[in-house]
């Protein structure tokens, strides 16, 4: 109960979702040692991270930013360009942490107390402005960032698919780098949705809500908002960043197209709607539906496909063709706004309870 | 803080309080909360002209005047809400005209809103819970989860049923009934512990059975001689009773000031505001 800081997901349901898909992500490089499933979860596991971050400003804090992806860029970029440049090393993955960490912090900094003491139109325009400009920046400074191609580099001996900790003759199974280098990941992004979760149900996340609520009436009872909401600015962007340096790890590269495009922007407002706002454990669900959907849902469909037309049935194979799976896609999100306007979480929530 | 002071104009009003000479001995009368020259203008117009006023601890002034006269535009320039475009505003000492409303509700300026303005998604007991929070200086605590501070609820829980609101905490502010919503409006100015309260119509909208418990309230509170009560209110019988002193806006100036029978006498007053509305109950 601590360990979920006094809330947790209060439905059986959701519960027990959950519970399935954190088991799934411990026992994948066990069970689903394959490239492709270990990606999938790879980035589930970032991606759940990423949007309890972006949760905490948009579910509850009410404030919408545009630039969520140019802190976890922040952060892909310090490490991959530390360890491009120092070489494969601790030393340079610390290097990584120690700039990219401050850097995200005092950006947020600036960004917040410079917009979030006026209306939250004018946050949400100065985070896309940012967020443009070092978007446009990255890829411009190749000198630095590699441009458009951004920088691959070679991790650190430890986490190398070739080193082999424990063979596959102990357990059953390999405990390689890149097992080592999954773990890792899944055992950040856990402690950074623990903490978020408890930053969420402090005494300060209280305040968070009620300033999501009513900032006038939170003024009027002490509470000095600008502070509330640049804190909340930082902390979102250090979570952001630290995710971003994980996926850097896990991809060892680091470029425009999978850290800081706004594609990403979208998919992560996507997962936070999808999972349901205002609840940290909407960013498990949403990332966990929104990235299978991506990765399985053509191949899912190219089957679908087959079978319908081996059964001889009309139109079917053509409408479930592989090559429509975006049309699908799309129109899975709109039916999932459609049925749960408050995302999945708050609509599992409200069933159990009775109507007051 | 709860020493309690003596009041400038001892005598009459308070005749049944006998023990308050013995309260504190040898303090000179103090004035606590003072508008100098307090202006606003939007535009061209004056929404308060150049209104100066003292109020000193263990009175309650009420505030009255026509519709527009300026009241709420007042409030809104002490509890901060508002920058005056000219004069000042001291209170305990300090010159707090440039501080934002934050700092002066930590100072001691208590403010109900006279349209209700709460939480309203949140709980009855966390919309208390809340103002008991920044009345501890708990502001930034991100580490510990909130239901730790049992003190904190427990003391909401003790505010909520001094306001008969102790069966509804746990719904939705929204639903509560208009009435309700003002009495959970007043407890978060009490969960505040002010030095100054002002209410700006509590009873507005309220139905005739739910005044009292407010009225009980804002008595309850004047019993405490170290506090400033500053009360809008239309309903003349509500002012009669409650109020040891009257002053009346009019076009956003002073026009009277004193006590209630002279204020209520007066030719100005009759004229401005009580000969053309003793009648009405609310706005």
């Amino acid at each position: 109960m601590m360990v979920l800081s006094g809330d947790p997901p209060r439905s059986r349901v959701l519960s027990i979702v959950l519970i399935v898909i954190i088991a799934a992500l411990a026992v994948t490089p066990l069970v689903f040692p394959g490239a492709k499933a270990m990606n999938v979860a790879t980035k589930i596991c970032i991606f759940a991270a990423l949007v309890a971050s972006y949760d905490l400003l948009l579910g509850y804090t009410g404030s919408v930013s545009f630039a969520h992806t140019m802190f976890y860029g922040i952060g892909s970029y310090s490490v991959a360009i530390a360890l491009y440049s120092m070489g494969p090393g601790w030393a340079a993955v610390a290097t990584g942490i120690v700039i990219g960490l401050p850097l995200a912090l005092l950006l947020a900094l600036a960004i917040g107390l410079f917009s979030l003491r006026v209306e939250a139109i004018f946050f949400a325009m100065i985070t896309l402005a940012v967020a443009s400009a070092f978007l446009v920046l990255a890829s411009q400074l190749s000198w630095l960032t590699g441009g458009e191609d951004g920088r691959s580099f070679q991790l650190p001996e430890l986490l190398r698919p070739g080193t082999v900790l424990i063979s596959k003759g102990v357990f059953g199974f390999e405990l390689n780098g890149r097992v080592l280098t999954y773990y890792l990941i899944f055992a950040g992004s856990a402690a950074m949705i623990l903490a978020l979760l408890r930053v969420v149900n402090s005494p300060f996340g209280r305040v968070l809500q009620a300033i999501r609520e009513n900032r006038f009436r939170a003024e009027a009872l002490g509470f000095r908002t600008v502070f509330h909401l640049t804190y909340a600015n930082c902390i979102a962007a250090l979570v952001a960043a630290s995710a971003g340096m994980l996926n850097a790890l896990w991809l060892r590269y680091a470029g425009p197209d999978t850290s800081l495009s706004f594609a990403i922007m979208l998919d992560i407002l996507l997962m936070v709607v999808i999972g349901g706002m205002g609840t940290i454990y909407g960013a498990i669900i949403g990332a966990a539906i929104f990235i299978l959907a991506q990765n399985y849902l053509q191949a899912l469909m190219s089957a679908a496909s087959n079978a319908a037309a081996d059964a001889g049935l009309p139109l079917l194979p053509g409408l479930l063709h592989p090559d429509r799976w975006l049309l699908w896609l799309g129109l899975l999100f709109i039916a999932s706004v459609y049925f749960f306007p408050t995302g999945v979480v708050g609509r599992l929530r409200s069933i159990g309870r009775k109507p007051s | 803080m709860d020493a309690r002071i003596k009041s400038a104009h001892d005598g009459g009003a308070y005749g049944d309080v006998g023990d308050r000479n013995d309260r504190l001995s040898g303090d000179t009368p103090m004035t606590l909360l003072e508008t100098r020259d307090l202006t606003i203008r939007f535009g061209g117009h004056v929404a308060v002209n150049s209104v100066s006023c003292t109020f000193r601890p263990g009175e309650l002034t009420a505030i009255v005047g026509p519709n527009g006269a300026g009241k709420t535009t007042y409030f809104n320039l002490i509890s901060g809400q508002l920058r005056p475009s000219d004069g000042s505003i001291l209170f305990d000492g300090a010159d707090i005209t440039q501080l934002s409303a934050p700092l002066r509700t930590r100072a001691g300026l208590g403010r109900a809103f006279q349209l209700t303005n709460l939480f309203p998604n949140l709980s009855v007991e966390e919309n208390v819970r809340l103002a008991v929070q920044s009345q501890s200086g708990v502001h930034y605590d991100m580490l510990r989860p909130w239901m730790t501070r049992r003190d904190l609820i427990a003391r909401a829980d003790a505010i909520l049923d001094k306001v008969a609101l102790g069966g509804r905490r746990n719904v939705a502010a929204t639903q509560l009934s208009h009435g309700d919503q003002r009495k959970l409006e007043v407890a978060l100015m009490m969960a505040l512990e002010p030095k100054v309260f002002m209410f700006d119509e509590p009873t507005a909208g309220m139905s005739i059975d739910e005044v009292p418990v407010v009225l009980n309230l804002i008595a309850q509170l004047k019993q405490d001689l170290s506090k400033i009560i500053l009360l809008v209110e239309h309903k003349m019988d509500v002012v009669r009773s409650l109020a040891d002193r009257i002053i009346v806006l009019h076009n956003g100036q002073l026009v009277a000031d004193g006590k209630p029978a002279e204020v209520i006498a007066s030719p100005i007053v009759q004229e401005a505001y009580l000969g053309i509305a003793p009648g009405r109950s609310a706005a």
